[in-house]
């Protein structure tokens, strides 16, 4: 897919920012030129951000009645041929999820940041957490495929803001951005280069606007409204060319097939992960997000004192790289997963690791997991 | 003044909505059951049409043509 | 329907969904029409539309670009298109139970906002496509599938509603007033503001057959008989149609 260079909207340097201005600033800089958005903590300093920058840039901002209604009106606003973003926490993660499987189903691009906060329900606003992986994954009805990503950092807020609409385009997909509110109201440098790479959708080519022809895990063009393809788009099942069709096996099959192609199909360009010190890992780390930091931090306390512990910290969280992770925990004799939830992830570790030793070290009470108590896990499950 | 009174019957679903309103009595039912199994709406005398197309804007199938004859 | 005016319109989808006699088939055809009479750019038209028989009349029978959403959000999603290119004329075309039952949040907030797209209610008082259960604006008293002994709560009246809320061009007609429907349907497509109908439209199949009006004819007639033109005085006993 061919990559842009265009020059960012900040002059280039180092600035102390927060993660959820970073959010922002790196959405302006990807080209986000409509956004939609509810008040919400902790996510309302992205809109305020995007409020901001828009008003500079003249790009089209909107509050929107509520948050099933900025879901909305950024898939409406990406078949004019924008560039969409709407950011949120728990509650309204929640009331987006409807909408969300429609931008599934129409193959709408469009980035959704969710920045976690204590729940379930209104929870704690101002703590951190992690507990909504699982409903990035499967929060819409249906059988279906989501790209998700993580990031650990200020400075990864706005990288993976860029990547997150790189991958929306290309993919003609919906991702998601799943933060946690620890990041998003932490100040930490973030690096803005010159440039950076984006990637723009296709929006006019051979074929129908819809999949469900073979290849079925290729992406379709997709043209904007006023253009006069006379597009129908629908949340129903339909064919390619966009009619109903909600009594055909087969066009159902066709479609569902090819909305889980076009991303498990792609996987090596959409899966992103690091490693550290994995080579010779006998306690194997599996983390993301914030969680991740302590992590690392345990692994390198615990390289300290010569144990053989390594962590491998997903950036991208939906789809998983489970091959990485069966090929890791054939070395390993234990595999640790910290996360601010009870085990969401560490119930895909442990579906991919056949039967390895998977313990998880846990916490969902709005506070931080520690490098103390992960490494205490680890000293407990056997590391030496 | 003359009007061409054109039904396209695979599109007419039998509501008689256009005889019920029609002025003149240009419609009447069909004779025949149709084989979607509907009795359609015939104008039988469109001779007697005045052109005040209340069938054609009425029709909720987009099944009616009034036109002038010499159109 | 005028041969030209066909073009508006997938062909290759007809004969349409709607039940015999169904008021939205009216609607779409005074809407056709409309749109025929003043040549409209149908390559600059979007109509959005959302879950029900009402979300049916646009897509996939209007040959333009047609938005199909989830129940209720249709404005939502127009607001986006809208917003996000002006340049383009965008036009709800939704159910009374989609966009003002579920959706009434949005449509207020879309005519207080005065966001300028035109938003037409093909309000036949009731859910027919789920089998006809009782909506915002089902009458008192009628016999709905979940108010079978008739319905106790109040209807909105859909023009004071969302002229209370701050619409500026609000109308009202019936499924008999089509040629005022269609004039008024010109003048909408030709402003760039908020403009609201109120089509009271009519379901024979799941409203008429449980409140004796299952006959289509007879229920033209019953609007024709209802209807009084609205001058300046309000008749909550009556349908007032017109411009508000």
């Amino acid at each position: 897919m061919p990559k842009k260079n265009v020059k960012t909207h900040l002059k280039p340097g180092r600035y102390f920012m927060q993660g959820d201005e970073a959010c922002a600033e790196g959405a302006v800089a990807a080209g986000c030129s409509f956004f939609a958005g509810y008040p919400i903590t902790p996510a309302s300093e992205i809109m305020e951000t995007i409020v901001r920058r828009f008003e500079e840039e003249k790009r089209v901002f909107i509050q929107m009645e509520d948050e099933i209604a900025s879901m909305g009106a950024i898939v409406g606003a990406a078949w004019t041929g924008a560039k969409s973003m709407t950011a949120t926490s728990g509650p309204g993660f929640s009331l987006k999820m409807e909408n969300l499987g429609y931008a599934i189903m129409t193959e709408t691009p469009c980035v959704v940041v969710d920045v976690q906060r204590v729940g379930p329900s209104t929870g704690q606003a101002t703590r951190t957490a992690q507990g909504d992986l699982m409903q990035a994954r499967w929060g819409t009805h249906g059988e279906h495929t989501i790209i998700a990503l993580s990031p650990w950092s200020v400075e990864e807020a706005f990288y993976e803001t860029i990547r997150a609409f790189n991958l929306a385009e290309q993919f003609r997909t919906p991702v998601i951005i799943l933060m946690e509110e620890a990041t998003g109201h932490l100040r930490e440098v973030v690096s803005v280069p010159e440039t950076i790479d984006v990637i723009n959708r296709v929006e006019e080519g051979e074929g129908s606007p819809f999949g469900g022809k073979e290849p079925l895990d290729a992406v379709p063009p997709m043209p904007r409204f006023g253009t006069g393809h006379r597009l129908l788009v629908t949340g129903s099942t339909h064919n390619p060319d966009g009619y109903r069709k909600t009594q055909d096996r087969l066009t159902q099959e066709n479609l569902l097939n090819h909305l889980r192609d076009k991303i498990e199909g792609h996987k090596k360009e959409i899966v992103e992960y690091e490693e550290y010190f994995t080579e010779d890992a006998e306690t194997l780390l599996i983390s993301f997000g914030f969680a991740a930091r302590a992590a690392l931090k345990a692994v390198k306390e615990a390289r300290k004192k010569g144990m053989k512990a390594g962590l491998l910290r997903l950036k991208t969280v939906w789809p998983m790289p489970t091959e990485r992770f069966a090929a890791l925990a054939a070395q390993a004799e234990r595999i640790i997963v910290p996360e601010m939830n009870y085990g969401q992830l560490r119930g895909e570790v442990e579906r991919y690791t056949a039967g390895k030793r998977v313990i998880g070290v846990n916490r969902a009470d709005g506070e931080v997991i520690t490098p103390e108590s992960i490494l205490k896990a680890m000293e407990e499950g056997g590391a030496k | 003044m003359a009007y061409k009174v054109t039904v396209r019957e695979n599109w007419c679903k039998g509501c008689y909505i256009c005889i019920s309103l029609c002025p003149k009595n240009v419609f009447e039912k069909a004779g025949l059951i149709d084989d979607r199994g509907i009795i359609v709406s015939k104008a039988v005398r469109p001779e007697d049409c005045i052109g005040c197309q209340m069938c054609a804007d009425h029709c909720p199938d987009l099944a009616i043509t009034v036109e002038k004859e010499d159109e | 329907m005028k041969q030209e005016y066909l073009k508006y319109i997938r062909e290759n989808v007809f004969p349409s969904t709607f039940c015999p006699g169904c008021g939205h088939g009216i609607l779409l055809n005074a809407f056709v029409s409309a749109l025929g009479e003043l040549n409209y750019d149908q390559d600059n038209l979007v109509l959005v539309s959302g879950i029900g028989c009402g979300g049916w009349i646009a897509s996939p029978h209007m040959n333009t670009d047609t938005l199909h959403t989830t129940h209720g959000r249709a404005i939502p999603f127009a607001i986006g298109v809208k917003m996000a290119n002006p340049k383009l004329k965008v036009v709800v075309i939704s159910g009374d139970g989609d966009l003002t039952t579920i959706g009434g949040n949005h449509l207020i907030h879309a005519a207080r906002r005065r966001i300028p797209i035109t938003v037409i209610c093909g309000n036949n008082n009731i859910y027919g496509m789920t089998g006809g259960q009782a909506s915002a604006t089902t009458p008192v008293g009628a016999r709905t599938m979940t108010t079978p002994l008739g319905n106790d709560y109040l209807p909105f009246d859909l023009v004071k509603l969302v002229k209370g809320a701050g619409g500026d061009h609000v109308y009202r007609f019936t499924a008999f007033h089509a040629m005022q429907m269609k004039k008024a349907f010109k003048e909408a497509l030709q402003r760039d503001e908020f403009s609201f109908f109120d089509i009271i439209t009519g379901c024979p199949v799941q409203y008429g057959r449980r409140n004796d009006l299952r006959d289509p004819a007879k229920m033209i007639q019953w609007m024709k008989e209802e209807s009084v033109l609205y001058t300046g005085e309000y008749h909550d006993d009556k349908i007032m149609v017109g411009k508000f």
